[in-house]
């Protein structure tokens, strides 16, 4: 049975809606023995920034039922070193490449998206302004409606690529912030970053991690992340990356219903290397049972 | 190679009050594991626990292997709670593994507590070299293998905190006394290192003091053991390094202890 999973994103189109989500998946590499990039929709990157970063002191990440804290910091290469060393490994696949950027300032999430712009083989962007672990009022980017229209028009006038802009979940309106990435001119949205939280040692009174917060994953935040994708869904026309606790083709499913029109697997990647494939695999059966010929058909339709 | 696989229980053996051997039998050949390299284990497929955790290589059988652990919180509980025909999902074999060069020919091997797993192996694959193990644990109780090394013929020198075996006190400060009464053992000798974090910091000043080179493997929480998560750093004089990927070996003199 002709089965159309394509997913359009802006100017560009996924052959699935099946995607990696930043900071899950290394670099690609990483997870080749286990995947077949080529059958991904795309892959999304680790978060680059201009220069390298160290990130913060360990522990990083703490378990909770269900989920994980993690507060790494944004540690990465920067982009130089990816262009250089990375870059050229992903460039043997026909799949897109989605680099995750973010700055410290405007000026510098300009310099970073116009680099990452001029760049052959990467085939659109994706700011994060919602890093949870990030101090100085970096929060702002994501939080304060004015300064999320501001940083985001300002990368909108030196890229081309397609704009994803991954929205924070720690507002009191995602839909209100989903609006204001759309009027800044982003062409999509990812839905959502990770829930800040605090794990504490009873036995010594201390936090679990350095950082003392950390951004909580995992399927503990699944039915958080649906009811705002749906939300989302409500209130903007550009396509919603779905992401947060997928680990299942079931889950998948779920944020469609709610209004996705692609999927990212995050730490569903760590408890099995294979789990975007399977994911993939079952959302195929799951339309040929249910007789949908096109994914598209899925993306909102949930019946309230 | 996919690294990811399905392995049976064979056996799930309780060896001391909180210590269970492990062994599994890999549903497909894999990569020789070698002493330092570790794996990821799921306990079971529920969501809580939801990640697999790390576990060293402890014993490498031909085709089998062993894992020693402790039951030390709720993955390990359900982990002893396994039986022989019980299916797990592994990753592995991952991380480097102890660099022991020909020309290393006086080796001493220093465990601590559950340390011993992986220094076992080391001490399995280099029976055929003169080297000396240091072992402490917290109590007699606590002390594994200790027939095992017999077999291989060795005779660790072992401390416990509690005297109930060999010396009382902690193994590196025994490992102080055998270094200042005999000179010989100072020189041209490498260390090799497992255990606690308390011994490894002891066991890092003490070859800056006696200008010993030498290696130890460390551990640390991760997420995926493949490189892709960060969470599993630690410090050393070029910057954060994983655990899971440039480690769980690393040079003594190359981690920063905050």
């Amino acid at each position: 049975m002709g089965m159309n999973l394509s997913v359009d994103l802006g100017k560009l189109k996924l052959q699935n809606p099946v995607m990696t989500a930043s900071g899950t998946f290394g670099y690609g590499k990483e997870y080749s023995e286990f995947v077949d990039l080529n059958k991904l929709g795309a892959i999304v990157v680790k978060g680059l920034s201009l220069k390298p970063r160290q990130g913060n002191p360990p522990p990083r990440i703490v378990e909770t039922p269900a989920g994980m804290l993690n507060a790494i910091g944004l540690q990465n290469i920067g982009i130089d070193n990816f262009i250089k060393k990375k870059l050229p490994f992903l460039k043997q696949f026909h799949i897109p490449v989605i680099v995750n950027f973010f700055g410290d300032s405007i000026s510098e999430y300009i310099k970073a998206a116009g680099k990452l712009n001029e760049t052959k083989g990467i085939h659109a962007l994706e700011m994060n302004i919602s890093c949870p672990n990030k101090q100085e009022g970096w929060s702002i980017f994501g939080t304060d409606p004015k300064v999320t229209f501001k940083v985001v028009s300002e990368v909108r006038k030196v890229t081309d690529l397609t704009l994803i802009v991954k929205l924070s979940p720690n507002v009191t309106d995602i839909s209100l912030m989903a609006k204001t990435a759309e009027d800044a001119g982003a062409d999509a949205i990812s839905v959502i970053n990770t829930l800040t939280g605090m794990a504490i040692d009873i036995k010594t009174g201390k936090p679990k991690l350095a950082n003392i917060t950390g951004g909580l994953s995992g399927p503990a935040i699944k039915p958080v992340a649906v009811r705002m994708v749906w939300e989302c869904y409500k209130t903007v026309r550009i396509p919603i990356i779905g992401m947060g606790g997928i680990i299942s083709a079931e889950d998948a499913i779920e944020f469609f219903l709610a209004g996705a029109s692609a999927i990212a697997v995050g730490t569903g990647n760590f408890i099995n290397p294979e789990a975007t494939m399977d994911i993939l695999e079952g959302i195929k059966s799951y339309m040929s049972a249910k007789g949908v010929k096109s994914l598209k058909k899925l993306t909102g339709a949930v019946r309230c | 190679m996919n690294r990811l696989f399905k392995a049976t229980v064979t056996d799930n053996k309780q060896i001391k009050k909180d210590h269970y051997l492990l062994t599994l039998h890999p549903f497909k050949k894999i990569n020789r594991p070698e002493p330092g390299n570790f794996f990821m284990l799921s306990v079971d497929s529920s969501l809580d626990p939801l990640l697999k955790r790390p576990f060293s290589m402890h014993r490498w059988l031909g085709f089998d292997f062993q894992i020693l652990y402790r039951v030390a919180g709720k993955g390990t509980g359900i982990l002893s709670k396994r039986r022989p025909g019980d299916l797990l999902d592994v990753v592995g074999p991952l991380g480097n593994k102890f660099p022991v060069a020909k020309t290393h020919d006086k080796i001493i091997l220093i465990a601590g507590g559950l340390g011993i797993a992986p220094i076992f192996s080391l001490a399995e694959k280099l029976k055929k070299n003169k080297h000396l193990l240091f072992y402490g644990a917290m109590t007699k109780e606590e002390l594994l293998c200790i027939d095992e090394l017999k077999s291989l013929g060795i005779e660790p020198v072992i401390a416990t905190d509690d005297g109930t075996l060999g010396y009382k006190g902690v193994i590196t400060d025994i490992l102080k006394k055998f270094l200042t009464q005999n000179s010989k053992l100072k020189t041209q000798n490498y260390l090799y290192a497992c255990g606690p974090k308390p011994m490894l910091m002891a066991l890092s000043l003490l070859a800056r003091k006696y200008d010993l080179k030498g290696y130890m493997a460390l551990e640390q929480n991760m997420a995926c053991g493949l490189g892709t998560c960060l969470g599993c750093v630690v410090n050393t004089v070029d910057g954060y390094k994983r655990v899971c990927k440039e480690g769980p070996v690393f040079r003594i003199e190359e981690i920063v202890w905050e």
